[in-house]
């Protein structure tokens, strides 16, 4: 029912923008539950270990896979204060004040005692990162407060647990003595440290394994989930601490570090040694698993609402809903006095209000309380009921008042650009500068030691865990490989280049790939009967106008690894190789067998997938193609000169795209390279060559004399580097912390 | 003047200071103590005494940081071209660039406050002084920054620094025509580009109120 519900949800956008899914999911659950129970069944509930050993762990294994680690270790300390602190507080007050209101007279909740209601709070006071994830992914907020509360979320469910095991355990025994206190606090730390260690060395161990995995390409992914599978099981085996041998919730914490850690150290070296396609591979089988995960989380709440045993008592759940959020505004604004102390940049109070307001509960509260015994917790179901209030509360009222409040405060938004080049060595020059300074000043400050972890990793860590000498790629590099390969993915995937889409104009690099393989392609494109691959045209106009004046022969052509362009060659060639393979069928498999009536049908699908691009990018970088020699000797050139790129004989040869500009030709529009433009009567430049502007302005004065001739001149006009991302890269996670 | 600088903290001269850079007096007087040690206790700073900072022995970009201390374009002076030794008040100036922005700051404050190390930025990368970062010079950059990386960073750098340099050109100046060339980037390009980067946040360090340097190098 729900998969019906989902997408009917998401063709109403109006509903989507006002109410976020969990909410719609959770009426779906109640929905379900109602039925059942109409018809007489009863519904299942949300038990606590299926909960914890199966619906969780894909959401925080994906948490953690995709944390972004810079920000989350540049405000670790924020992140810590607000989840161990912010906790305990939230804990005390709201079980204290609760307990003072059960005294009360008139209440008639005298039998709830001081221990229980401190349990119930440690219960309640434990933001929810299903919860929090499931909301704020859809208001896409900045990136420092997303990370804080999210992040608190992720590291609170250790105190959480401390403290409710604290209080369950000795409100059997009925008095807590200091010991105990100071006994829970070591338990906290050896169950999330000894977590987070054990979860490194599983994360490492796939990391090393996937440095051999380049020969068995299939199977990489495989071992990612295999180590954090293994990393989750072998909680069983490790018990690291006496009093939480057998508890299920000693497991909870540990599985959640675990996950956390090994994730986040898998992904910088898995990412380096494994192919793309593993990559894409892991990346949409988390989404997947963590999506099934939320959504039966939360149907499941919905269902175990109907279905739950309940005693609603409105003096308790009332005061307990009105005490969360109390207890949390208070709490956030209290620790953000102490904490802008020591912050660089401060939070300012619309942080505080964004962060006390994304305290969002979810299923891990009613888990908890559901794993209470009745029969030492006779109010069990009473509690049950006041948190699944507060839950309801949470997610629907402030999960659907954040948006608009969000735009009402003119919060930052989440930068949706991609990191430009400069961007990029703006970065690290300021890493650079900053750890420098630091060390003028004489201080080991934060840069510094940042900077030295770099240099071990980049030393030692790397060295073993990343095959071959990507080891040695500093980040920068590492970057603008990335960017270059995810244009050659696109070039191709665009069904050619007439223009070059979304392209980083450094494809200097590129461009000896391409003239490499171009008489590979020259040949395969030679041989097809229609025009799908076109070799891009040349850069050289465009670094023409970044050079300064001087002969051109002593630029040389920088190298590429020979890896790197092994990779990039059998991308480009594979493709290459689809498309003229689909060309062959589809010849040879048409009904018409008429070669024109192909050759049109191609240029027709052409034609709309250019408009399709054509709408989707700003500018563009067209050069006037060079001009058409004779076959023979721009094969001679291509065989012969590194540097060019041809397109002119087959220009000729084979059949070409001509897309009439629905405009008249201006600055901002788009426009098709139009190859067989034959105002051409400057470029003699087989490649990169400079000429001196003096030649080249006398031929630009020639242009406007040759436009009337022509029907469209192909402005010159540059690419941005900031662009689309491309097929493969709908959401490209930050750049790994470690360089 | 710089007599006074001599042995004891002198508090008018260090709240003169305060006053021009934004320091503390505490902070003032724990980056004296350092200036101290840097220069054994002399008057000035030369670079050879910056350069025997360890520390900075493995730092990509350490010529480039030890020229901005000596560059006068940094000592809010209208001065031009680099000078061979510098006080201690010239030190503080470059480092007050530094500098958090104080917590509750207008938009025209913070605007100023990030065209400032915007503009230090830029004077870091135009070493020579004529107003834009040509390609020579951006391209030094980028291999300085990889100069850790052998040969491959060598060559990488130039397709990179190309890269960016185009990048510039097409977000600062749009469309050019063939024949058109594009001289260097400019300081209000040189803005434009970074945008995205949040300056003021980021170009900071954190002041000691402290003394530690006793335990560092």
């Amino acid at each position: 029912m729900f998969l019906v519900a989902l997408p009917g949800f998401h063709l109403i956008p109006r509903i989507s923008s006002i109410v976020p899914e969990s909410c719609l999911l959770i009426v779906v659950g109640l929905l379900i539950g109602g039925l059942m129970k109409l018809v007489g069944e009863d519904p299942p509930v949300l038990k606590s270990d299926i909960f914890f050993l199966y619906l969780l762990p894909p959401i925080i294994l994906d948490a953690g896979y995709f944390l972004p680690i810079r920000p989350f270790t540049e405000n670790l300390g924020t992140i810590l204060m607000f989840a161990v602190v912010g906790t305990l507080w939230n804990s005390f007050f709201i079980g204290g004040l609760l307990y003072g209101v059960c005294q009360l007279e008139g209440v008639h909740l005298a039998q709830v005692d001081l221990l229980s209601c401190l349990l119930f709070g440690s219960i309640i006071s434990a933001v929810d990162p299903v919860a929090v994830l499931a909301v704020f992914e859809e208001i896409h907020i900045n990136e420092l407060l997303h990370i804080l509360v999210f992040g608190e979320s992720l590291l609170n469910d250790a105190v959480t647990v401390v403290l409710y095991h604290l209080f369950e355990e000795y409100s059997s025994v009925g008095t807590i003595t200091v010991s105990d206190v100071f006994l829970g606090i070591v338990c906290f730390l050896v169950v999330s440290l000894g977590g987070i260690v054990v979860g490194a060395i599983y994360g490492l161990l796939a990391a090393f394994t996937s440095r051999f995995t380049s020969h068995t390409r299939v199977i990489e992914p495989l071992f990612v989930f295999v180590y954090s599978y293994m990393a989750y099981l072998s909680a069983e085996v490790f018990h690291l601490s006496g009093i939480m041998a057998h508890d299920q919730l000693s497991v909870l914490v540990q599985f959640d570090s675990r996950l956390i850690a090994c994730g986040a150290v898998t992904r910088p070296y898995v990412e380096a040694n494994i192919s793309h396609k593993s990559h894409t591979t892991i990346k949409y089988f988390l989404k997947m698993w963590s999506s099934v995960s939320d959504t039966l989380i939360f149907i499941f709440l919905g269902v175990s609402t109907v279905a739950g045993p309940h005693r609603w008592n409105w003096t308790f759940v009332i005061v307990t809903v009105i005490l969360c959020l109390v207890a949390r505004v208070l709490g956030v604004v209290g620790l953000t006095f102490v904490i802008n102390k020591f912050r660089i940049v401060k939070l300012t109070t619309k942080d505080q209000f964004i962060v006390a307001y994304g305290g969002l509960r979810g299923a891990i509260a009613f888990s908890l309380a559901y794993l209470l015994k009745p029969e030492h917790f006779p109010m069990r179901n009473m509690f049950l009921t006041a948190i699944i209030t507060v839950i309801f509360f949470t997610v629907f009222v402030q999960g659907m008042t954040i948006r608009p409040l969000v735009d009402l405060l003119a919060v930052k938004k989440k930068q949706e650009t991609k990191r430009s080049i400069n961007e990029e060595i703006h970065t690290q020059f300021l890493d650079h500068l900053l750890t420098g300074i630091e060390d003028i000043c004489g201080h080991y400050g934060h840069h510094h030691w940042k900077d030295k972890l770099n240099r071990f990793n980049k030393k030692y860590v790397k060295k073993c865990l990343i095959a071959g000498e990507r080891s040695k790629e500093p980040q920068l590099i590492a970057f603008y490989h990335k960017m270059e390969m995810k244009q050659a993915i696109e070039l191709v995937e665009s069904g050619g280049g007439a223009k070059l889409p979304s392209a980083l104009p450094s494809t200097v690099s590129m461009q000896c790939v391409f003239s490499r393989i171009s008489s590979a392609s020259a040949t395969l494109k030679i041989t097809c009967s229609s025009p799908v691959w076109k070799v891009p045209y040349e850069m050289s106009h465009t670094f023409r106008n970044i050079q300064p004046k001087k002969p051109a022969q002593d630029r040389a052509l920088p190298q590429l690894s020979k890896a790197r362009e092994e990779e990039i060659r059998k991308i480009l060639r594979t493709n290459l190789q689809r498309t003229r393979q689909r060309l062959r069928s589809y010849n040879r498999h048409t009904l018409v067998a008429d070669p024109y009536e192909d050759g049109w049908n191609e240029i027709l699908i052409k034609r709309k997938k250019m408009i399709e691009l054509e709408k989707k990018m700003n500018n563009y970088l067209t050069v006037p193609a060079p001009a058409p020699d004779s076959p023979t000797v721009t094969r001679a050139r291509l065989a012969s000169d590194p540097q060019a790129w041809g397109s002119k004989s087959v220009a000729e040869s084979i059949p070409t795209i001509k897309v009439d500009l629905a405009s008249p030709q201006s600055a901002e529009t788009f426009s098709v390279m139009d190859e067989s433009c034959k105002k051409t009567t400057k470029e003699e430049d087989p490649g990169l060559t400079m000429k001196v502007p003096a030649p080249a302005s006398k031929d630009g004065k020639e242009k406007p004399a040759a436009e009337s001739e022509e029907d469209k001149e192909p402005g010159l006009k540059l690419l941005r580097c900031l662009s689309d991302p491309g097929p493969a890269g709908a959401e490209e996670e930050d750049e790994p912390f470690l360089p | 003047m710089m007599g006074s600088f001599q042995s004891l903290p002198d508090d008018h001269q260090y709240r003169a200071l305060s006053q021009k850079t934004g320091f503390s007096l505490e902070q003032i007087r724990i980056l004296h103590n350092r200036f101290k040690q840097l220069s054994q206790n002399e008057e000035v700073l030369r670079r050879e005494d910056l350069k025997t900072i360890q520390d900075l022995e493995s730092n990509p970009i350490r010529s480039q940081i030890v020229e901005a201390f000596f560059d006068q374009r940094n000592f809010q002076k209208d001065g031009v071209g680099s000078v061979q030794e510098i006080s201690f008040e010239e030190f503080l100036t470059v480092l007050s660039y530094f500098r958090a922005p104080a917590h509750q700051i207008t938009e025209e404050q913070r605007e100023e406050i990030r065209r400032a190390k915007l503009r230090f930025l830029f004077n870091m990368h135009d070493t020579d002084n004529d107003g834009t970062i040509t390609l020579e010079e951006y391209r030094h950059v980028v291999e300085e920054l990889l100069s850790r990386s052998g040969a491959l960073g060598r060559e990488t750098a130039k397709g990179i620094a190309d890269a960016a340099m185009l990048e510039v050109a097409s977000i600062s100046v749009g469309p050019m025509a063939p024949d058109e060339f594009y001289e260097g980037i400019t300081f209000e390009h040189f803005l434009k580009i970074l945008k995205g980067v949040e300056i003021e946040t980021r170009m900071n360090i954190r002041f000691l109120n402290m003394d530690t340097t006793v335990l560092c190098k």
